[in-house]
């Protein structure tokens, strides 16, 4: 049989290649050319939507497709094929190339010494390997996840919040952990009580996971990936039970339940790669995503009514974290 | 920490184990069909998914709940259809057109849910239902009787299906064209319609599995929403010796020590979550290897009739 | 046998010029079915499907970039294919493929990380074998359950898959998470990076292209010659052939199907071992990559023969570097390579029938021919 798909691939080769016209990746020279490299969907409600919505925002606020081209692969977990892509992103002249996942770290070390014309941008993580063309981003998502845990730890009647998460690693972790710093400030004695799923995507164990939350008695509920798209939908159901959400702004799930989503917002960070990179300057500095940078933010979903002392809580949480009076230990 | 034995706590646990059987319970019985008739179809996953796509897209749109489930029966159908021609016709290698029926179904679904909706949405599905009377019993009715009526409809699965397996003349044809092809050819039994007719029942149960999660249980759909569950519920007609009560015992098996580890997270047992979650899958390989009353597999299982061929 | 049966006959007729271009056709056919299939989405999609066709053919082969990263994929999709063509000539299915590449990966980041002043000569053979071992457990495990308790491992390789990533997430997240990341906050969900010299050398600069893929090609034919000229090669293969005559001769058949279980897995362990060492240089999340599944459909192209799965694999590997090429050149969602793959799966697989009916119909023309005349 193999012998078969040999003949057939080469004759297949044969007949594409007379037909087929070459493609066109030039653009008009004024063209600012950014590639994204995600890996999971632009639709996954979580990490690869909040850059994807952060490029499509600059580029309606530059004008266009015309000042500002797109270029994306999504789902790209194979760390290989992400490379394969990045580097073929760079050799086509883009601009900047931006690999929007930590597994990509390795990747984007050997490439980006081959491309110094081009920006490397990558995360989340903190190392830019020494290189001048290469950025480092992260977000402190710990942040946010107090300020969310100050206004649970108030909200709360029944005094327990449940969590609902993937795995306990990277930004996941980091944001239950500062959320549960945040419940303990107010009150010490609320329980908080957490379910890991083993799995980014697996909705229907999430679901449940937040249904036995509920069942044990929490009236709020908070918690991080793609998957906990789930867990509102349970809330939702519950009717009654509240819901924090991060990574992107997920009141459009339940317009009546959400109180408030951290929002993770690249578009400083990508504005200021821009210019930079328009300047000369084409890497070398590692961005964290912070309350005080505006690059986190606290939004409050208009749709639920939030007493005003308890939102003052959250502002008050929010000052002072940006002035440095309380710390959040990732 | 309330313990972990008390009433509340197990009513919680058997409630969320009938909850997450449910779509195990229709892929799996679905797929028992399939296999009695000795085809094997590993594309379970990829019809799960093209159906909970088009039936929330359709619920989405239209608001109607039974459209929604007739677009995941259609859905099976074709797709059934497609399975059946490449496997049963064109007598292809089992396993492998299952894995590219997989293939096809993950990519489509993603595509389609990418190109039509774009972002993920909720919907009303099928609502829990509380059954008069019933519902009303104390503890046991909160268990069982508080339901959607996708999740009423896997269990009556259950002896539907063995009461066609068993009792009917063609449940019989069925298993005879699963068991000795040959011998069900020479009298008279097509066995092409036969296998093409099993094949499309378990894909569009299949299809219900798939509609139960994206308009009963979780109304919503995300790509990959089912990660990986049509395999655990072929895994499961292996558990259950292709006997229907066998797969929902399996089915309840998985489900319920899958909710009791969540439980177990929830009130805050130390165990690792990591190990809490392989509990499931260890103990469903533990109870099949101490179980003593195994069924047959079908003898023709994975292997293509061909007239003329033993 | 199918194969059997063609592979005989092409050793004893002159080279077949015809059955060649028949049995072509076929999957061709098959091909162009299904590339049209996609042509009519990639047109919906408003893109010219010649302009998209050509980039997969230019990705897959057109430069020293596409033909590396080709050959990279289709190491993983070898060694794996090695273990189920084994499995298979057994008459077992090993679908544990995903299981036993995570805990190959694993020990192979394990065992450097814990020996990490050893030098490379020694280190890389030794964490090959690691690996291979602890594949070969995860996958004796289902082996043994089945020869000795009949359960059927289906069941229990499914199984052990969800078991080894959860293993994996364990082990990622606290004794095996990199140092870096906890000192840094950030916790991200990888192993420290590997010593360096237990890293497989890279062939080609700029590309990924690892010493690996050669290893992948020694051990095909090692599986080769251990499948047609060992003893226990023939055990496994009689056992897959005909079990009741297997069993008549007196060979064990449970025993050697265990064995062939576990072998499936110490392959798809090494496949685990050498994405480690040669690719990623570390343990992470995904190390997988669905190789498990992709690296079954690879064998059974390859006519489940290990020399025949290696352009198998390199074929399968192409149309996915390809695929990304063409996704990112025309910037079609990437669902659009998945669906149109499984579609060359499913016809490329049912057009095997006609190939198959033809092959007999040779057979048995020839046999006429020979006939004695009254």
């Amino acid at each position: 049989m193999f012998k078969r798909l040999i003949v057939v691939l080469v004759l297949m080769a044969v007949l594409v290649t007379a037909c087929a016209t070459p493609t066109a990746t030039t653009a008009p020279a004024e063209t600012f050319r950014i590639a994204v490299v995600m890996p999971s969907a632009t639709t996954d409600m979580a990490f690869s939507q909040s850059m994807w919505n952060a490029l499509t925002a600059i580029q309606t606020e530059m004008g266009g497709a015309t000042a500002l081209e797109i270029k994306y692969s999504e789902n790209m977990f194979n760390v290989p094929d992400a490379a394969t892509a990045i580097r073929d992103y760079a050799s086509q002249g883009f601009d900047v190339v931006i690999a929007h996942g930590s597994q990509y770290g390795s990747s984007v070390q050997e490439i980006a010494k081959d491309f110094p014309e081009v920006t490397f941008a990558w995360g989340t993580d903190v190392n830019t390997f020494g290189m001048n063309n290469v950025y480092a981003y992260t977000a402190a998502a710990e942040e946010g996840g107090y300020v969310n845990g100050v206004l649970a730890a108030k909200l709360t009647k029944s005094k327990i919040i449940g969590v609902t998460g993937p795995v306990e690693v990277g930004d996941a972790k980091t944001y239950i952990d500062g959320f549960v710093q945040g419940v303990t400030a107010v009150d010490p004695t609320i329980t908080v009580s957490k379910t890991w799923t083993g799995s980014f995507s697996d909705v229907a164990l999430m679901t449940e996971a937040a249904k036995t939350h509920i069942a044990a008695g929490a009236d709020i509920l908070t918690g991080s990936s793609q998957s906990v798209v789930g867990s509102i939908g349970a809330a939702k159901e519950a009717g009654n039970v509240l819901w924090f959400g991060t990574q992107q702004d997920q009141a459009s799930l339940a317009p009546a339940l959400v109180v408030a989503s951290q929002v993770y917002d690249w578009t400083g960070m990508v504005r200021e790669i821009i210019a930079s990179h328009k300047a000369g300057t084409l890497g070398g500095k590692t961005y964290t995503l912070q309350l005080k940078n505006d690059g986190l933010k606290i939004v409050y979903n208009p749709g639920y009514a939030l007493a005003a002392d308890i939102k003052a809580a959250g502002d008050k949480a929010i000052a002072d974290i940006i002035s440095g009076a309380v710390t959040v230990q990732p | 920490m309330t313990d972990v034995f008390s009433v509340s706590v197990i009513v919680g646990i058997l409630t969320s184990a009938i909850r997450l059987a449910t779509p195990y319970l229709y892929a799996a019985i679905g797929e028992t069909f399939a296999q009695r008739s000795g085809v094997l179809n590993l594309g379970v996953d990829g019809i799960m998914l093209v159906a909970a796509y088009g039936s929330f897209y359709v619920v989405l749109k239209t608001g109607n709940i039974w459209f929604g489930l007739l677009a995941a029966i259609i859905i099976g159908l074709l797709m059934g259809l497609l399975m059946s021609f490449i496997s049963v016709t064109l007598k292809a290698e089992q396993g492998i057109s299952g894995i590219g029926l997989y293939m096809f179904g993950l990519g489509l679904s993603s595509l389609l849910f990418k190109t039509t909706i774009g972002t993920v949405k909720t919907v009303t599905g099928f609502q829990p239902v509380k059954l008069p009377l019933l519902g009303d019993i104390p503890i046991v009715g909160n268990i069982f009787f508080n339901h959607s009526l996708l999740v009423y409809g896997a269990f009556l699965l259950v002896p539907l299906a063995w009461w066609v397996l068993e009792k009917t003349t063609w449940g019989l044809k069925i298993k005879s064209v699963g068991q000795n092809p040959a011998a069900a050819d020479s009298l008279g039994v097509s066995v092409e319609r036969v296998r093409y007719t099993s094949v499309c029942i378990g894909a569009i149960l299949a299809g219900i599995a798939g509609a139960s999660l994206s308009i009963s249980l979780l109304n919503l759909f995300q790509d990959n929403v089912t990660a990986g569950q049509g395999f655990i519920a072929v895994a499961l007609v292996y558990f259950g010796g292709w006997r229907p009560f066998g797969v929902l015992w399996g089915a309840l098996l998985f489900s319920t020590v899958n909710a009791f580890q969540l439980w177990m997270q929830v009130l805050g047992v130390k165990i690792p979550s990591d190990v809490a979650i392989m509990l499931p899958y260890l103990l469903t390989i533990a109870a099949l290897a101490l179980s003593t009353n195994r069924g047959l597999a079908p003898a023709a299982l994975n292997k293509p009739f061909e007239r003329g061929e033993s | 046998m199918t194969f059997e049966i063609s592979k005989k006959q092409t050793k004893r007729q002159k080279f077949d010029w015809a059955s060649l271009f028949f049995n072509a056709l076929l999957p061709l056919a098959g091909m162009l079915i299904a590339l049209l299939i996609g042509a009519v989405m990639l047109l919906i999609l408003k893109v010219n499907p010649l302009v998209a066709y050509a980039e997969l053919v230019k990705g897959a082969f057109g430069n020293v970039s596409g033909i590396t990263q080709t050959l990279v994929k289709a190491t993983p999709l070898l060694l794996v294919g090695l273990g189920i063509c084994i499995a298979f000539r057994a008459s077992v299915i090993n679908i544990g493929g995903e299981g036993q590449i995570i805990v190959g990966a694993i020990a192979a980041t394990w065992f450097p990380l814990t020996f990490r002043t050893w030098p490379g000569w020694l280190l890389i053979p030794l964490t090959l074998l690691v690996g291979f071992a602890a594949g070969a457990v995860w996958g004796f495990i289902p082996g043994i359950l089945k020869a000795r308790v009949k359960v059927n491992e289906i069941l229990s390789t499914v199984m052990m898959n969800a078991v080894a990533l959860q293993l994996m997430n364990l082990l990622v997240r606290s004794v095996l998470m990199d140092p870096a990341g906890i000192t840094a906050g950030t916790y991200l969900a990888q192993s420290e990076r590997l010593p360096e010299q237990v890293w497989l050398t890279r062939l080609v600069p700029q590309t990924l292209l690892h010493t690996g893929s050669i290893i992948a090609v020694v051990l095909a034919v090692l599986v080769y010659i251990f499948l047609w000229r060992t003893t226990i090669g023939y055990r496994i293969r009689a056992v897959g052939f005909n079990p009741e005559a297997a069993r008549f001769a007196g060979i064990n058949v449970p025993f050697n199907q265990a064995l062939a279980l576990t072998l499936a897995g110490g392959f798809a362990g090494i496949a685990g071992a050498i994405e480690v060492l040669g690719v990623q240089h570390r343990l992470l999340e995904g190390i997988t990559s669905g190789y498990g599944f992709s690296g079954i459909v690879a064998a059974l192209f390859g006519g489940l023969h290990p020399l025949g799965t290696i352009p198998a694999s390199i074929l399968f590997g192409a149309l996915l570097v390809g695929g990304d090429k063409m996704q990112r050149a025309v910037q079609v969602p990437n669902s659009l390579i998945s669906t149109i793959l499984g579609l060359v799966v499913l016809f490329v697989v049912g057009s095997a029938l006609w190939s198959r009916r033809w092959a007999a119909k040779r057979q048995m023309d020839a046999a006429k021919n020979e006939e004695p005349k009254p």
